[in-house]
């Protein structure tokens, strides 16, 4: 980035010249007439005028509000609105996965391998005659769980590594960043291999050496965040009020290092399955005969281009689902962010 | 009320101030002037507990104090930062950033005192809820300065409170100070670039340059021009022909 | 470099200049309606953050972000019809025939390159020179903007200079394409006040040099008026008084005299600083 002289910065200048302007409160939020109550006659209009009022008459009433226009923020962005739906309608097919399944997903058919889609196999069947449509149902919620477990791990752990190890600085910081060099020096799916070898191969063991192995990137981003928040005059202002050191790092210090963290995680999304597809292929992930969109690409690869539909289903799956996150992700960085609002 | 002795702060190789003493008496409005880099800023930070590599002593309330403060401290000494776009949390609202100290000192009557502080520095009530950069620049260091008042402290530390804000901004920004300030009787250190300004409430100022105080004068003898060290002329003579102008 | 068939014609003519910035919240209303002209001289332009003062120089040299709506009756550099000239010929006013000194060198030097590169860079940019010919001219530079030991300068990057000597870089880098005017916004609010007037007075002395024009931005009233011939005084996007910066004394307008009157003073000693009220008239819009 260069933030060269006139000519060349005019990203720069532009900033500042918006930032310049510097309006009268930019709140183009409707003036509320007298003390709407939530639950008025009035119905929805009045709770929407109660949630936007521009003077709240209690701090739930202004919480709601600001998750309100947060909402109206991320229905802005098109793109964000189609990821949520994305996702919210997997989840709901994952959920549903009994219902809405035509066969079993374990129930062998060796008669009919690879079997084209058909009214009696939607998405056609794979090399041991399983319908590929009811496969995708169910490894839906391993894949999908498998990635939400692993995120749920590696965002916290690294978010309290890299804020430590930033906000204490010294000893802490070079023992910690120390540890986390360690983790990040290995190959990702060799040190996952080690300990899933290790441990008993399976879901949880796949689910424990992924995370293992991505909170690394996660520490280091929290504490290059955290190493210029900890100098800012906000958080001098907080150590003025007496707040102790655990306080500041989780009410002051977190708050400011979650987008780039949304970010990246939701840009992880598809690496993670990836890696548990890559466990899986080794045999050490998802045991057969559990359904899981990662495995089930990597042994419908032997037939890729005579029958691809066999992998292509699950491909498409695991596209729709890293697609929708990222864009999701986008949509929530900006959200958090109440500047952009 | 402040008893500083010998104060002596190095950050590494930058020898930042170099063994200055005063003492500021109580309901006393003491000020520091300099130019950047003259360590009077640093000095209010140690003095505020946010900078630890000092030497010397500092006592206030009678009390010598080390380099860790606890609580109560907090509540007797609070700070009021150059920069209101800095030194409030950009993702916490006004009503939060005012009951933080209160959270912290286990305050109980929360609610009544935030609406009091707002009241005392004068923003309105809607402002409570908002975030930063939604209130002016002047908007938010009065949220900075309830802030600081809302603990009720009995020594404020003042950092170029006023430099970032336009002129008119700065009228009603140093009123308020000045207001409060009898109200509640508050001891105060304010640091600043702007003699004009630190003479406007201070009734005794110490001039800085390279880390030392040269001279120490009160607002009379600032007035009348009888200052006797070269810089401390300078500086008048610098703010003589700006107001001239 | 000037172009001899405009003398006696404004250097910059700005007729009713209107500029907005549409937000999902609604428009605001930056500049509304500021007319102005600058000659071979030196004109302030003074007002509070938000009175529209830097988005008109910055409409000027067309450094506003996209989103931004410009429409003026006339915006003219020269014979240069601002509003219409192509991205090309923008490029050559920008750091060519206009020069722009912003707030803080510490942001608007680039903090990997040396000060001497930089310097020699802007040079290159608009004029055919070779390598050890721009060091010397940048030398030349450095010299001319009061630079003790140039050889220093030249060689340090931008952490290692003070904030004055950073600014004067900065200006040196602005003048190394002989520009004809020179836009300084808020050159010296980042500066002690020894250093601000050092910087102003350099400014000064190198647009009389050069025959430049100047537009200097600032909130500072008391500190522009001591450089300019002319003072623009700006609230709420419009122009509510222009005087001689002489005359200051004399303004008249409700806004000037606020501003003039609400400074702390060190010779005399007041208990409470008037403060400016905002008299809602002031932003009805002028005819």
């Amino acid at each position: 980035m260069s933030a060269g002289p006139t000519p060349g910065s005019p990203m720069a200048d532009a900033a500042t010249a918006t930032a310049a302007v510097e309006p009268i409160p930019p709140d183009a939020v409707p003036e509320a007439a007298g003390a709407p109550s939530p639950r008025g006659p009035g119905g929805v209009p009045r709770r929407r005028e109660w949630l936007l009022t521009d003077a709240p008459a209690s701090r739930s009433q202004a919480a709601w509000g600001r998750r309100y226009q947060a909402w109206l923020a991320f229905r802005r962005n098109p793109l964000a609105t189609v990821g949520l739906a994305v996702i919210l309608v997997m989840l709901l097919l994952i959920l549903l996965a009994p219902v809405l399944a035509t066969h079993d997903p374990g129930i062998q058919e060796l008669g009919n391998r690879l079997a084209a889609p058909s009214a009696q196999h939607w998405l056609g069947t794979d090399e041991l005659g399983r319908d590929v449509w009811s496969r995708l149902l169910y490894g839906g919620r391993i894949t999908l769980g498998m990635v939400v477990a692993v995120v749920l791990l590696v965002a916290p752990l690294g978010l309290l590594v890299g804020c430590v190890a930033g906000y204490a600085g010294g000893i802490w910081d070079r023992l910690l960043m120390r540890v986390t060099d360690v983790f990040l020096a290995f190959p990702r799916l060799i040190l996952a291999l080690a300990f899933v070898a290790a441990m008993r191969p399976g879901v949880e063991s796949a689910v424990i050496a992924i995370a293992l192995t991505a909170w690394p990137p996660y520490a280091r981003l929290a504490r290059a965040e955290t190493l210029t928040i900890r100098r800012t005059d906000y958080v001098a202002a907080a150590r003025m009020t007496g707040a102790s050191h655990a306080r500041i790092v989780l009410r002051h210090v977190m708050p400011m290092c979650m987008p780039s963290l949304v970010v990246r995680v939701t840009l992880d999304m598809s690496s993670i399955i990836l890696t548990a597809a890559g466990l899986g292929f080794l045999g050490l992930g998802a045991q057969p005969p559990l359904p899981e969109w990662g495995t089930m690409i990597a042994t419908a690869r032997r037939f890729i281009l005579e029958q691809w539909w066999v992998a292509l289903m699950p491909g498409i799956a695991i596209f729709a689902a890293s697609l929708a996150f990222n864009l999701l992700g986008d949509g929530l960085r900006d959200v958090l962010d109440p500047k952009q609002r | 009320m402040i008893d500083i002795q010998n104060l002596d702060i190095r950050f590494g190789a930058n020898h930042a101030v170099r063994g200055i003493s005063f003492h500021v008496g109580a309901g006393e409005t003491f000020g520091l002037v300099g130019e950047s880099g003259s360590g009077k800023s640093t000095v209010l930070r140690a003095i505020a507990g946010l900078i630890t590599e000092w030497t010397g002593g500092i006592a206030v309330d009678g009390k010598a104090l080390g380099r860790r403060r606890d609580r109560a401290f907090f509540r007797t000494v609070q700070m009021v930062f150059q920069d209101p776009y800095g030194s409030l949390h950009p993702r916490q609202t006004v009503d939060r950033i005012l009951s933080e100290p209160l959270a912290v000192h286990g305050v109980k009557d929360a609610d009544a005192r935030i609406l009091r502080a707002l009241e005392e520095v004068a923003l309105p009530r809607a402002a409570r809820f908002r975030y930063p950069h939604q209130l002016s620049g002047g908007q938010r260091q009065r949220v900075a300065i309830a802030r600081a008042l809302v603990a009720d402290p009995r020594i404020l530390l003042l950092d170029e409170p006023t430099s970032a804000l336009d002129v008119s901004v700065q009228a009603e920004v140093l009123n308020l100070l000045a207001d409060l300030r009898a109200a509640r009787g508050l001891t105060c250190i304010l640091v600043s670039h702007n003699l004009a300004v630190v003479a406007h409430l201070c009734g005794r100022l110490a001039v800085m340059q390279g880390g030392r105080i040269v001279e120490v004068l009160d607002e009379a003898a600032l007035r009348a021009g009888k200052a006797v060290h070269p810089h401390t002329q300078d500086l008048i003579r610098l703010s003589h022909t700006l107001e001239s102008a | 470099m000037s172009d001899p068939s405009l003398r006696g014609e404004p250097l910059v003519a700005v007729r009713n200049l209107h500029v907005a910035f549409p937000s999902a919240t609604g428009v605001t209303q930056a500049v509304r309606g500021v007319s102005f002209s600058i000659g071979r001289e030196k004109l302030g332009i003074v007002g509070e953050s938000g009175s529209g003062k830097s988005v008109t120089g910055r409409a000027l040299m067309r450094l506003l972000p996209a989103s931004a709506q410009v429409r003026a009756d006339a915006l003219r550099f020269g014979t240069t019809d601002i509003l219409a000239a192509s991205e090309r010929e923008m490029r050559s006013l920008r750091g060519g025939r206009i020069g722009l000194v912003l707030q803080d060198p510490k942001y608007s030097l680039n903090p990997v390159m040396t000060a001497g590169s930089q310097i020699a860079e802007a040079l290159r940019a608009h004029a055919r020179m070779g390598k050890r010919e721009a060091r010397d001219a940048a030398l030349n530079l450095l010299e001319s903007v009061k630079i003790r030991d140039p050889r220093r300068v030249h060689d340090a990057y931008p952490h290692e200079l003070s904030g004055g000597m950073g600014q004067r870089v900065m200006i040196a880098m602005m003048l190394a394409p002989n520009p004809e005017l020179l836009i300084a916004d808020e050159p010296t609010s980042a500066l002690d006040a020894s250093v601000q007037s050092e910087i102003l007075s350099l400014i000064e002395e190198q647009v009389d040099q050069r025959g430049m024009a100047l537009m200097l931005i600032s909130h500072d009233l008391p500190l522009v008026s001591r450089f300019c011939d002319r003072v623009a005084v700006m609230y709420a996007g419009q122009v509510m008084e222009e005087l001689p910066a002489a005359d200051l004394h004399k303004a008249t307008h409700g806004y000037t005299r606020g501003l003039l009157e609400c400074l702390p003073s060190l010779t005399e000693k007041r208990d409470r600083l008037p403060t400016l009220r905002r008299d809602p008239a002031w932003l009805a819009p002028h005819a």
